[in-house]
């Protein structure tokens, strides 16, 4: 057995589903930021796999730091917006949060 | 007894498949922050099979240093530890398992319907390429990189602070 493009590719298929899959049926909003982390890491994985085994060079980590760093900005504004959100609601649940409906 | 690299792989996506599925199905969010960690040392185990030195110290250093940090701050500042309640409810799973479901399937059929190339290739370090790269052909994405840093770096400050009320202020 050889470890090829497929294997990481699969990694980072099924890594990318259970992001789908915390993002959709969490209803903390911390949950789904989880769920966010998830689904990077599985899109930084795969560019990191085909710069591995097909493109060569180093484009493709070029793009995983820019994801790393778009990553770390995104989970400091979303986590101060979920400080407020808990400050005013006392609660951090999604399906709670429907000032705005209507 | 298969190679050592195959061992690694497969320890290693075991590591970050099996953190994965705590952080999708666990019923405590604090479990699920946790489970990020395994999540994300072993993508870094990953980058380092996948010839990608740099990126696996940097994936320890910012994600687990730093993101995962602020996570646990935000989980621990915001739910009541003390009462024993579900605190990681889940809802809409039926639509949830669809949506996978598909985009599995789409995913799949790429997957099978393309030639991939499949010849392992030995890990080789990169670092003083990447830092090349970044110093020439990617020099301004890197510069606007930093500048995001910062427009986050204020901003978050601004939005988590509490409003001050200042004393030539009335009201």
């Amino acid at each position: 057995m050889e470890i090829g493009l497929v294997h990481y590719l699969t990694v980072g298929a099924v890594l990318f589903g259970l992001g789908l899959f915390t993002v959709m049926t969490r209803k903390n909003a911390v949950g789904i930021l989880l769920g966010v982390e998830l689904i990077l890491n599985a899109a930084a994985l795969n560019f990191v796999a085909f710069e591995h085994f097909v493109a060569g060079g180093v484009s493709g980590q070029v793009f995983t730091v820019f994801i790393i760093v778009l990553a770390a900005s995104e989970a400091a504004i979303a986590l101060a917006i979920v400080l407020q959100v808990y400050r005013s609601y006392r609660s951090i649940m999604a399906d709670r949060l429907t000032a705005l409906r209507n | 007894m298969p190679p050592l690299s195959v061992v690694a792989f497969l320890l290693l996506a075991t590591l970050t498949l099996g953190s994965a599925g705590i952080v999708a199905f666990s019923k405590n969010i604090i479990h699920s922050a946790l489970a990020l960690l395994g999540t994300f040392l072993g993508i870094a185990g990953l980058y380092i099979t996948l010839s990608a030195d740099f990126l696996a110290a940097t994936q320890v250093l910012v994600y687990v240093g730093g993101t995962l940090t602020l996570i646990l701050f935000a989980v621990m500042l915001t739910s009541r530890i003390e009462d024993m309640k579900v605190s990681n409810p889940q809802g809409g799973i039926g639509a949830a398992f669809g949506l996978i479901a598909v985009a599995l399937l789409v995913l799949g059929k790429v997957a099978t319907e393309t030639n991939w190339p499949s010849e392992a290739k030995p890990a080789v370090p990169s670092t003083a390429k990447l830092g090349h790269a970044f110093l020439g052909e990617y020099l301004l994405p890197f510069e606007i990189g930093s500048v995001v840093l910062l427009a986050a770096m204020i901003g978050s400050v601004v939005l988590a602070r509490r409003a001050v009320k200042r004393a030539w202020e009335k009201g």
